[in-house]
């Protein structure tokens, strides 16, 4: 008895450490974050999120553009991947054969262990060339009414990096989701097919509304990889610093910005601008996964309403 | 019991083992630019035997190395750009007064690359056109400027599709030394620097980025270092000289920007573009080591001496099969003196 307490404790300890360090971890990105990036807080302050200039030359500094492709290109990859992965999560869980599900996973799952730069250059020299020849001659001819599809395409844009990020988080949605869907209940589906109901039907009413949650934490998983996603991103993003409301333009996210001029940057307050953007990015990400999580609360409770 | 003896044995001796050679070898360790990284990573492990002089170099950017010198967390820093007087003030308040010292050590060229696939001739480039294409005046491929200074070429109707670095690079420094130096409105509106405020075009990052957008984008330009350029056999313009050659960059016309050099600072902050001369190749640029002129380790500072005066001569020879262009003569005369100037 005596024993099984010590040991009660020592996991206790153990883990309640590991929960304490990655506190710590992030604590300490933060205040590093905030102390180098004082000199360009004090500089520009809040004027800092509202200019788009950013000329190294003239010490001026603006974030709303990498800001603006960021969540631009994060929306469109989160506005492609959802539909695909939860509709090939659906799939895999509830109608493939079990043999060819777990296969089908197995390979999904290589996916998401494909390194960014791979990504980037498949997007540079396979999906670019793709994009430029059929998708935005056909988005043109329907949807170029819209400000959206307007102006000219050069391959490297806002749409190419949106559709790269959501080939890059695909795998998440699914993969998560899958496991999420599999832990539902089989009693759950039981019930509502002996209630009469179609397959379809169970899945839509019963299962999907069960495992809302589980699969909205995969759209958070990939909402986070999009936001901080920043090698497939630079490489076909066009990284100009302009905001212009034509998803075909060249754009520049955060990340990228980052890891294009961190290390060539000098003087204080370029430096001290780019730490700035860190933090920048550490708040939207936050801003943004509470606006997803009241947006799954609100839903999700309506769901069980109706 | 027993494995875990052995293993504490093999870590004993292994440690052992691993603090052997450090201690019979001086260890110098440096960081900075990328560029001249593949050549300096031939020197410090062909000096290794020669000197007995472990060097470790991390290519880590200009700006880095420039940061890390001046912080002192390095022996030595490189750079592709020169350092600025208030760069040169700030490392010498962190050091009591005591400068560092820039020394070149190989040069460098930017050069125009281009994807026209009618075209097969190679095009050549005069100061307005590339300032023209810049600063987003000119557009069109068969712009009247670019047909004058190309007599005979059939040049498409094409828009022209600017490709720029988006990371901070000592290519983009040359790159946009030169354009200020040709073009007033360029200077004023833009500048010098490793990024700037790009007026048009498309960033991509690395000479591979541009690279790669320029392969496949019909009407592109970009600039690409000479070094990348020529191992991946991708064609690039010549360009008019300050005496009216259209010259096409090569190890010989890069160094010649640097021997026509009347006068070579003291400091050796020097921009070689826009050169005058025969044969001259006007987007060359030094690199430079950055080394502090003040060691508290005597056995450092030789070894670092020894060094330099090692690359800046039998080092020369070793550049030219990594296709970098050569210190010229003049330069390295120089430089042995200012060697003596370590203390």
């Amino acid at each position: 008895m005596r024993r099984l307490l010590r040991g009660d404790q020592i996991t206790y300890l153990i883990t309640l450490a590991a929960a304490v360090s990655i506190l710590m971890i992030v604590g300490l990105i933060v205040t590093e974050l905030w102390q180098n990036s004082q000199p360009a807080v004090h500089a520009f302050g809040w004027r800092f999120l509202q200019t788009s200039k950013w000329d190294p030359n003239l010490g001026k500094f603006g974030a709303l553009p990498f800001i603006y492709g960021t969540c631009v290109t994060s929306f469109l990859a989160l506005l492609i991947a959802i539909p695909l992965g939860v509709s090939s999560a659906i799939f895999l869980a509830e109608l493939a054969p079990p043999r060819f599900s777990s296969f089908l996973t197995f390979l999904i799952e290589l996916l998401a262990a494909v390194p960014s730069v791979i990504y980037g250059l498949l997007g540079i020299f396979v999906l670019l060339p793709i994009i430029r020849e059929y998708l935005v001659p056909a988005l043109r001819h329907t949807l170029g009414f819209l400000p959206l599809f307007q102006g000219a395409f050069y391959g490297v844009s806002l749409l190419s990096a949106g559709i790269i990020l959501a080939v890059m988080v695909v795998p998440f949605i699914i993969s998560v989701s899958r496991e999420v869907l599999l832990s539902v209940p089989v009693e759950q589906r039981e019930a509502a097919l002996a209630l009469g109901a179609t397959k379809w039907e169970t899945t839509w009413q019963i299962v999907l509304p069960y495992a809302s949650t589980g699969i909205a934490g995969s759209v958070f998983l990939a909402l986070a990889r999009a936001l901080g996603e920043t090698m497939a991103v630079t490489m076909v993003i066009g990284n100009t610093p302009a905001i212009a409301a034509s998803l075909f333009s060249p754009g520049y996210s955060i990340a990228a910005v980052i890891a294009n001029e961190f290390a060539e940057a000098s003087g204080p307050l370029y430096v001290s601008s780019l730490v700035f953007l860190g933090l920048v990015l550490f708040g939207l990400t936050i801003v943004i996964n509470a606006l997803a999580r009241i947006f799954v609360l609100l839903t999700s409770q309506k769901g069980v309403q109706s | 019991m027993a494995s875990k003896k052995n293993r504490a044995a093999f870590i004993v001796c292994f440690a052992f083992a691993a603090t052997l050679p450090l201690a019979a070898q001086i260890t110098l360790t440096g960081a900075g630019a990328t560029f001249p990284a593949p050549v300096y990573q031939k020197w410090f492990s062909e000096y290794q035997s020669v000197g007995h002089v472990q060097i470790n170099y991390q290519p880590i950017g200009s700006g880095g190395g420039i940061r890390s010198v001046t912080e002192g967390t390095v022996d030595f820093g490189a750079s592709d750009a020169p350092l600025t007087d208030a760069q040169l003030q700030a490392y010498k308040q962190k050091h009591g007064g005591h400068s560092v010292l820039l020394f070149p050590t190989v040069l460098g060229a930017a050069v125009p690359s281009y994807n026209l696939p009618g075209v097969s001739q190679t095009l050549n480039f005069t100061p307005e056109i590339l300032a023209g294409i810049y600063l987003g005046k000119i557009v069109k491929w068969n712009a009247p400027e670019i047909a004058r200074a190309n007599p005979g070429v059939k040049l498409p109707a094409d828009d022209v599709i600017v490709i720029h670095r988006s990371d901070g690079s000592g290519t983009t420094y040359c790159w946009t030394d030169y354009l200020s130096k040709i073009s007033p409105e360029w200077k004023s509106k833009v500048g010098t620097n490793t990024s700037v405020d790009w007026p048009v075009g498309l960033g991509q990052k690395g000479n591979d980025g541009v690279a790669g957008l320029l392969k496949q984008q019909r009407g592109a330009i970009g600039y690409l270092e000479l070094i990348y350029a020529v191992k991946n056999h991708l064609p690039y313009g010549k360009v008019k000289n300050a005496s009216g050659e259209f010259v096409k960059a090569d190890q010989r016309s890069v160094t010649a920007a640097a021997a026509v050099l009347k006068e070579i600072p003291a400091d050796f902050r020097v921009s070689i573009t826009n050169g005058t001369g025969a044969g001259v190749y006007p987007i060359s640029t030094f690199t430079w080591l950055l080394v502090p002129s003040q060691w508290s380790d005597q056995s450092k500072k030789n070894a670092m001496a020894s060094f330099l005066k090692w690359a800046i001569t039998i080092g020369q020879s070793r550049v030219e099969s990594l296709e970098y262009a050569p210190l010229p003569a003049g330069v390295v005369t120089k430089e042995q003196k200012q060697i003596a100037a370590i203390n």
